[in-house]
């Protein structure tokens, strides 16, 4: 399942206020990704949630710790169960100087939607970056086929696909890894 | 007995000092008047100090107000005295100013809860794009990191001072010091103070060596937080790097010292220690107008 969650309008909820446009304070970040993450664990299967920051104008540290890095981090440390995929969209310049600062303070990568799909940008090794871009280039890709394409042994490749499955970076399903793509609408 | 403080002819970061070395001379119950009659200038952190000096006063200190009429009128516009009446027991007649002036970004506004952080950043936006681009030459990037680094300041107060506190955001022509004009953020309380907040961090070592030089230390500069969240400090880290990437100078008061990222058009020390004590923190952001590049001889 997918579905789109407009950041901007969780802003307004949380803050019960149409006025700001900013996200800004750590209470503030709390109670977006409290929403955020009710509306992601109200779906049982496999999903796929877009979040969308087109409409917002500004966002500091401190919330960009709370809505995107601590969105990320159960995954990232192997302590979340669903099996959920996140892709930013709308991520501005302005706004990725705080998202990357969080990104980098907790080792955390993600997927931004940009111009030809979803690419991961924050802090990846250079192994699992290649892993992804041989991912990309065969579509569906065993972990032997990631290991020929890159000329590296089956175990460093499955540990590079085994990273970036963690962070959801790519998807897996009966031993097939796939790019998590998102359709625009 | 009452002790009187005389308020220096100009006030800003450095000659408020003068003001807390009678303050430390004085006895905490000691009822205190605050002298401004010489008083012709302030800087935004010069008045918000002022208030934060009230706070944290048992007793409401009395405060003279400035003989000059322009000092008063721009007091008032800065909203000085609509917050001072509330903590000073005031002698003089208070103008009724007009707000809006031009080169005060933003008036003395109190910040107690996030809902204030939300209020300041949004009420600055359009005007601190227009004023830093068009009267400082910055690049447009620029305006963003600006309201980050008021917002991450703000939330200073609220996560850490304990209580509330003051910001002002304003523009002027340093003419003596740097030629140029600048902007400055100052955010003020008479609250906690950083060796105390991160004095309730569980298991901190308070040895021979902690003091609020120390603290300030970590807090800016390592970006440690009381919270044991490894996503905490990033406030104020994010501040230094705003001042790095513009040029600007942050410097970070509390208790008994000051820390400062000094740029090369500064002199200040980047620590000083064993200033008289104060309490709570108080932040200043400096950014300074781009010059224009020089042509190559």
């Amino acid at each position: 399942m997918m579905q789109h969650i407009d950041v901007s309008s969780m802003l307004h909820q949380a803050v019960a206020c149409d006025l700001y446009s900013n996200l800004v304070t750590r209470p503030t970040g709390a109670a977006v990704r409290a929403q955020i993450q009710a509306l992601v664990g109200a779906v049982p299967d496999r999903s796929l949630t877009v979040i969308d920051f087109t409409h917002v104008q500004m966002i500091d540290f401190s919330c960009a710790d709370e809505v995107v890095a601590k969105l990320l981090l159960p995954y990232s440390h192997g302590e979340a169960a669903d099996d959920s995929y996140f892709i930013f969209r709308g991520l501005t310049e302005d706004h990725w100087d705080a998202v990357e600062a969080v990104l980098e303070r907790h080792g955390l990568a993600l997927l931004v939607e940009e111009c030809g799909g979803a690419a991961p940008r924050g802090v990846l090794s250079p192994e699992a970056r290649a892993a992804w871009e041989a991912v990309r280039a065969l579509g569906a890709a065993s972990v032997d086929a990631v290991a020929a394409r890159l000329e590296v042994s089956r175990e460093r490749a499955a540990s590079a696909l085994a990273t970036l499955r963690q962070q959801r970076l790519v998807m897996c399903a009966e031993g097939m890894y796939r790019m998590v793509a998102a359709a625009r609408g | 007995m009452t002790i009187v403080l005389a308020v220096p002819a100009s006030l800003d970061e450095h000659t408020f000092e003068q003001v807390l070395d009678q303050l430390a001379a004085a006895p905490a119950d000691a009822k205190l008047l605050v002298d401004a009659r010489h008083t012709k200038w302030s800087s935004p952190y010069g008045l918000a100090s002022l208030l934060c000096l009230a706070q944290s006063r048992a007793e409401r200190p009395g405060f003279t107000l400035p003989e000059e009429s322009d000092t008063l009128s721009y007091w008032a516009r800065a909203g000085f005295f609509r917050h001072a009446e509330q903590l000073f027991e005031l002698h003089g007649h208070v103008p009724r100013g007009r707000q809006g002036e031009s080169n005060v970004l933003l008036d003395l506004t109190p910040i107690t809860g996030s809902a204030d952080v939300h209020e300041v950043v949004g009420r600055i936006q359009q005007k601190a794009a227009q004023i830093l681009t068009q009267e400082l030459g910055l690049d447009p990037k620029a305006t963003v990191g600006f309201a980050m680094t008021l917002s991450e300041v703000c939330q200073n107060i609220v996560e850490h001072a304990g209580r509330g506190g003051w910001v002002m955001v304003q523009t002027y022509k340093w003419a003596r010091r740097l030629g140029r004009r600048v902007v400055q953020i100052a955010v003020c309380d008479a609250g906690l103070g950083f060796r105390q907040s991160l004095e309730s961090l569980p298991g901190r070592i308070v040895d021979d060596r902690w003091d609020d030089a120390a603290a300030l230390e970590e807090a800016v500069i390592k970006g440690v937080s009381r919270h044991r969240d490894r996503g905490r400090g990033q406030g104020l880290a994010g501040a230094r790097r705003y001042v790095g990437r513009w040029d600007g100078k942050l410097s970070v008061r509390s208790g008994t010292a000051r820390i400062a990222i000094v740029p090369s058009w500064d002199d200040d020390p980047p620590l000083a220690e064993k200033l008289a004590p104060f309490a709570g923190s108080q932040v200043l952001v400096t950014i300074p107008e781009r010059l224009p590049p020089r042509d190559e001889p």
